[in-house]
């Protein structure tokens, strides 16, 4: 229908013609929502009168704009009318501008001649007072009208999608999310830190609720991820530049030496059984176990090549040795491999990075790392796990004793503004989980120690009601110290946790063998580099920001990125999954699309204004802007700026200007803001 | 029959709630309080050293002043047992300023005359007219006229405390005074004043 | 030579006369420059906070107003903005009025209001409050200490006891921490006695209980004296006069109440140092304890005179002295 009616205003081709814009205005009740403090009737009297001068031919009230009676209005005035530019008064622009661009568009106007003038956020929310609002909003609206008639038609950028993606990680989130896109056809390159792919879940035991073994429920998907023929695994690897835009990303990896040839290696592990050195094993067993200066963390590693660890093989440190190159059948070792840089062109990538435990040595009053027999959630999880080094034996730091009693203290290191402020989500579930297992293979009295029990999931509450059915003795309250100093004959030799029983009101000492801390929750050390590297933001917590928090919770503001697993925030299992498969989903769409539309809303340079003096060229926070040494000036890349303004703003010689946000805009909009532009009385 | 009783007791409501206590003794305690940001967790009630002698734990005493229970809040024997040993409060996940929001009670106890035992008023006061009197404290104008009053059996058994500590020197006989008392006694009368305006 | 403004605190003179004579034992040897705060006043303790607030904090305010007046003297040769406070409890007021002056500038306002009245101000965040033991550690250093140790104290097994008001609240985070900080015993450490590891650091000694609610002090001195004790300590050194005095003065009633018989010395840190300098334990006040510290010195060879050691109490039952001057608040404290 649209195509029917050429549009007069696309056709114009120099803004220096001044002719009068038929602008059409429309305000919006949302309800009660801008109505009940804003008099909308009168705000579009007003327009239609005031502003009339300034080529108002309409001006409009309705209910709910945004609904598709609202739609159709504006685009029956742009067809009957022949308005040339729009202004919506209603919400911000950030939820239903989209809306009204295309109903503009889709009546042949092009969108970018719609202004959104925001009387709810700016107005009608803010205030109380109705006389004012009502005032406030006919400004408002008068410097979109003036704005509205500077602009200017822009069209579309389109560019093509690299159908490659980068999945960052290689936990449960990074896993799903490569497995869902290369199923569906699509190459992969699945990027891991560790020498193996698993992330956190590879070490615990049991999980929640349902109790099923870890590893055997993620080792099939690792397996999968590891023979897939389209995904490409690199592992002992770290991403160290991005560079590039949606559809065209270019990654370099650093592929870390393994000193290992994978071609040769067959994964049979003699080299690790004949390494003489012994280290404690900080990552994979959380420091409760040993592993070799050559190894593969664990069994079932995917891939099963191991690696040689720099800092601690004897070669390395004292120039001889070399057991494991005596032994291997294959010839595999390679004192001389080096770390190697790949470069790879993706269109999308996905950040499944994870988390890091909270180091449990800062809450110094509940004597981790002080206090022997005080364990973290993960030292528990190795401590559990038939792999692990007690063969899943759950005893005391002594390797020996089973306890008698045990305490689990939930919230360590999460709600407390000492720490960190959020609840870390699934330390409750994993508290019980504890608590179970505890009292299934030693007997225990088991104790655990809560603020509020958090059990909302399916099946989560129904795992808490097994645990009490089971006999664990909870109690409601912060534990507020765990000490080894008695007070009296039972306590000896024990640890004592000391709280108030909040149910109770009485505070109350029980000796325990064992403590074992439910630790939180928290972005990696590194998750602010990594997010500047790809672009992207972190809340105020460190995790990354998502784009929406209810509608939008894997993308980013940078179109192109997507976040997965607790790398957005704490999370269990089975919620990981759900966002590594949600962002395959958006990764699927955006590769399909086989293109992507791009905002024209980016700055320009003026060369002959330019003056060289490359002041933009480290503000952009896209790297969209580079100095042509050939001409001494700089230049925007229009399909890396995001249109942010940060360079407009900072340009001394006033030599860049954004499109959709020219100085001619702005300037109109004040004007009219401050109502300098109405009809003579 | 039961007994006929009020019908606002009989229906459970055995006061009026002054909700405006919270906010009160948060404006009365210094520094920002945070005290309505308490979420009840027990930590306070857990650390504190002297929990068993207390009729209520902190964390009861913040449910109460929440409930607006102003007597009951006020006879509490919990703010004059507080040794303000500060474990509570940086323990506290929500950084309730504790030790000061119990300075805060002891003051209203005194000024409603609700607490229940006068011996740590007393003393606080006894402590205070010595500082008001002479600039600096004085240990055994204290002593002897606290122990009097309150403890007097408790003396006999501290009589080898009292005169080992005179006999070391560790006790003076006789007050020091500051040189401007003067200055001292127009701030505080100031402050006084200041207080009582506030 | 460190030039800092003292406040001594009214127990300096008194109970915690042991502590002041060692410090002025140990300051010549450090090199440490202190300058007595003119005509300073007491803290309030922790009494005066409990009645008035605006009086309590320009009690405190006014201590602050006359150092912040001498920090830079005229004659324009070592100022200094630093407070060094040896008591815990003197300490933690001073420290806490800054702050608090700061974090509710409507207190700031009116404390200055009541100062005014004095022809006294103070602008809050002027001054730098610290402990004495604050000082030594990270301005004077293990180092220079170490190196000032003629008689190391090998073979001292010492009990080191921070108490509570010196590292919390920690409104400028001074400590390592707030639970079991390494101070105390790095600088014991630096006088070679053998610290052992102790749990209760910075528990309570029972504070102003011990006189209005003894029963409960007892049991905080008992589960600190007990623990020391258990732990095979021959001493506990701590930082405060308050703790000294209700551990030192108040064991004997503890055991009494418990029918326990425990003995357990507290020196304050600054007399083990001065030992540990080679000064006479005259000098530094040793035998000023009521728990003598006599048996436990001489596992290190140190002999203490046995003149020292208290008298016995007079038998007859006779009442202390008791001061006749009270007026001025008679009437108010009548209550009920």
């Amino acid at each position: 229908m649209s195509d029917t009616r050429s549009n007069p205003v696309d056709k114009r081709s120099s803004p220096v013609e001044k002719k009068i814009e038929r602008v059409g205005v429309y305000v919006c009740h949302c309800g009660s929502n801008i109505a009940g403090t804003v008099d909308v009737v009168d705000v579009a009297k007003w327009a239609g009168e005031k502003l009339k001068h300034q080529g108002v031919v309409v001006a409009r009230e309705y209910k709910f704009m945004c609904s598709s009676l609202g739609q159709e209005l504006i685009q029956k005035d742009i067809k009957e009318l022949g308005l040339t530019r729009v202004v919506v008064a209603a919400c911000s622009p950030h939820l239903h501008e989209k809306t009204f661009r295309t109903a503009a568009k889709n009546a042949g106007l092009n969108p970018y001649l719609v202004e959104l003038a925001s009387i709810r956020e700016q107005v009608s929310w803010v205030h109380s007072d109705k006389t004012v609002a009502t005032a406030k909003a006919k400004a408002v609206v008068a410097g979109a009208v003036s704005r509205v008639i500077e602009n200017r038609p822009l069209d579309e950028i389109k560019v093509p999608i690299n159908p490659n993606t980068l999945v960052v990680g290689g936990g449960i989130a990074g896993i799903q999310s490569a497995l869902e896109i290369a199923n569906a056809g699509f190459h992969v390159y699945l990027v891991e830190r560790e020498p193996s792919i698993g992330g956190h879940m590879a070490q615990f035991d049991k999980t929640f609720p349902t109790l099923d073994c870890s590893a055997c429920i993620l080792t099939p998907r690792m397996v999968e991820a590891g023979t897939h023929p389209n995904i490409t695994l690199l592992t002992w690897s770290d991403v160290v530049n991005v560079s590039g835009y949606v559809g065209n990303f270019h990654v370099t990896i650093k592929k870390k030496a393994r000193f290992v040839n994978e071609e040769l290696c067959t994964g049979c592990g003699i080299c690790q059984e004949k390494c003489p050195k012994k280290v404690i094993d900080e990552v994979y067993e959380a420091g409760l176990g040993y592993r070799k200066a050559v190894y593969t963390p664990f069994a079932q590693a995917v891939p099963n090549f191991p690696v040689m660890d720099k800092e601690n093989c004897t070669y390395f440190i004292k120039g001889t040795c070399k057991a494991c190159e005596k032994f291997c059948p294959t010839g595999a070792i390679d004192f001389k491999q080096e770390d190697q840089l790949i470069n790879v062109d993706v269109g999308n990538i996905v950040l499944a990075t994870g988390y890091d435990l909270f180091d449990a040595r800062r809450v110094s009053n509940y004597g981790y790392g002080r206090l022997p027999n005080v364990f973290t959630s993960l030292e528990f999880e190795r401590l559990s796990n038939a792999a692990g080094p007690t063969s899943g034996n759950i005893v005391l730091r002594d390797g020996k004793t089973t306890p008698k009693n045990v305490g689990i203290i939930h919230c360590v290191g999460s709600r407390d503004k000492n720490f960190n402020n959020y609840c870390s989500v699934i330390c409750c579930m994993q508290g019980l989980k504890f608590a179970h297992l505890v009292h299934e293979r030693t007997g225990a009295t088991v104790y655990n120690f809560y603020i509020d029990m958090r059990t909302a999931y399916k099946a989560y509450d129904e795992f808490y009601q097994r645990v009490l059915e089971e006999g664990t003795l909870f109690v409601r309250g912060k534990v507020a110290e765990v000490t080894n100093a008695a007070r009296r004959e039972s306590e000896k030799g024990k640890l004592i946790i000391q709280v108030e029983d909040t149910l109770a009101g009485k505070q109350r000492r029980i000796p325990v063998d064992m403590v074992i801390l439910s630790s939180g929750l928290q972005p990696r050390y590194d998750a602010k580099e990594v997010g500047k590297m790809f672009g992207i933001s972190c809340s105020t917590d460190g995790w990354f920001t998502e784009k929406h928090p209810k509608l939008d919770p894997v993308a980013t503001m940078t179109e192109g990125i997507y976040i997965v697993g607790c790398a957005q925030g704490p999370k269990d299992i089975p919620s990981s999954v759900a966002q590594g498969a949600a962002a395959s989903a958006r990764v699927l769409d955006k590769i399909l699309q086989k293109e992507v539309t791009l905002e024209p809303i980016k700055a320009s340079v003026d060369h002959e204004k330019c003056s060289g003096c490359k002041v933009c060229n480290g503000m952009c926070p896209f790297n969209a802007i580079a100095f042509i040494e050939d001409d001494k000036v700089s230049d925007i890349n229009p399909a890396l700026c995001q249109g942010c303004g940060t360079c407009v703003a900072a340009c001394p010689a006033g030599a860049i200007s954004g499109t959709g946000f020219s100085d001619a805009q702005i300037i109109a909009q004040i004007d009219g803001l401050l109502l300098r532009n109405l009809e003579p009385a | 029959m039961p007994q006929m009783t009020d019908e606002r007791v009989r229906a459970g409501m055995n006061r009026e709630e002054d909700l405006s206590l919270l906010n009160e003794v948060s404006m009365k305690t210094a520094g920002v309080s945070h005290l309505e940001m308490c979420i009840q967790c027990g930590t306070c009630g857990g650390s504190c050293p002297v929990a068993m002698d207390m009729e209520h734990t902190p964390r009861m005493l913040f449910a109460m002043l929440r409930a607006g229970m102003r007597d009951e809040v006020l006879r509490s024997n919990t703010p004059w047992l507080c040794v303000s040993c500060y474990h509570c409060v940086v323990r506290c996940p929500q950084e309730v300023h504790i030790a000061d929001v119990m300075y805060t009670l002891k003051g209203m106890a005194i000024h409603a005359k609700l607490y229940t035992n006068a011996t740590a008023p007393h003393f606080s006061q006894t402590f205070v007219d010595m500082v008001e009197a002479y600039g600096r404290s004085y240990e055994m104008g204290l002593a002897t006229r606290h122990y009097l009053r309150h403890f007097p059996l408790r003396l006999p058994g501290m009589m080898p405390m009292g005169f080992g500590m005179i006999t070391k020197g560790r006790m003076a006989v006789m007050p020091k005074r500051i040189k401007q008392m003067d200055q001292l006694t127009a701030i505080l009368d100031r402050a006084k004043q200041l207080e009582l305006n506030s | 030579m460190n030039k800092y403004l003292l406040y001594p605190g009214c127990s300096m003179e008194s109970s915690g006369r042991a502590y002041g004579d060692s410090i002025k034992a140990i300051v010549e040897p450090l090199d440490l420059d202190f300058e007595e705060i003119n005509d300073w006043n007491c803290c309030g303790a922790t009494e005066y906070l409990g009645i008035n607030l605006i009086p309590a904090y320009s009690l405190i305010a006014r201590n602050l107003a006359l150092a912040a007046k001498q920090m830079n003297p005229v004659n324009g040769t070592g100022g200094t903005h630093t407070v060094v406070a040896p008591c815990s409890a003197c300490y933690l007021n001073l420290a806490k009025a800054d702050y608090y002056m700061q974090e509710r500038p409507s207190l700031g306002a009116k404390v200055n209001e009541a100062l005014n009245a004095g022809g006294l101000e103070y602008k809050a965040g002027t001054l730098d409050v610290r402990h004495l033991i604050d000082i030594l550690v990270y301005d004077v250093g293990l180092e220079k200490i170490r190196s000032k140790v003629v008689h190391p104290l090998n073979g001292l097994k010492v009990v080191p006891y921070m108490g509570c008001m010196l590292p919390r609240p920690d409104y400028q985070h001074r400590w390592t921490d707030h639970e079991h900080p390494t101070e105390l015993d790095d600088l014991l450490r630096a006088l070679g006695a053998d610290v052992i590891d102790y749990p209760l650091t910075t528990e309570c000694c029972g504070g102003h209980m011990t006189q209005i609610g003894p029963e409960t002090a007892f049991e905080l001195i008992r589960r600190l004296i007990s623990d020391a004790d258990e732990r095979g300590a021959h001493l506990m050194a701590t930082v405060c006069p308050m703790c000294q005095m209700n551990i030192d003065a108040y064991q004997h009633e503890t055991n009494q109440f418990f029918g326990t018989d425990y003995h357990m010395p507290v020196l304050f840190f600054t007399q083990l140092m001065g030992i540990a300098f080679g000064k006479h334990p005259d000098e530094v006040g040793i035998g000023l304890e009521l728990v003598s510290a006599r048996n436990a010195l001489a596992n290190i060879g140190i002999e203490v005179p046995v003149t020292q050691e208290p008298a016995a109490p007079r038998k007859k039952d006779e009442g202390l002295p008791m001061p006749r001057r009270w007026t001025k608040h008679e009437g108010k404290e009548a209550v009920r």
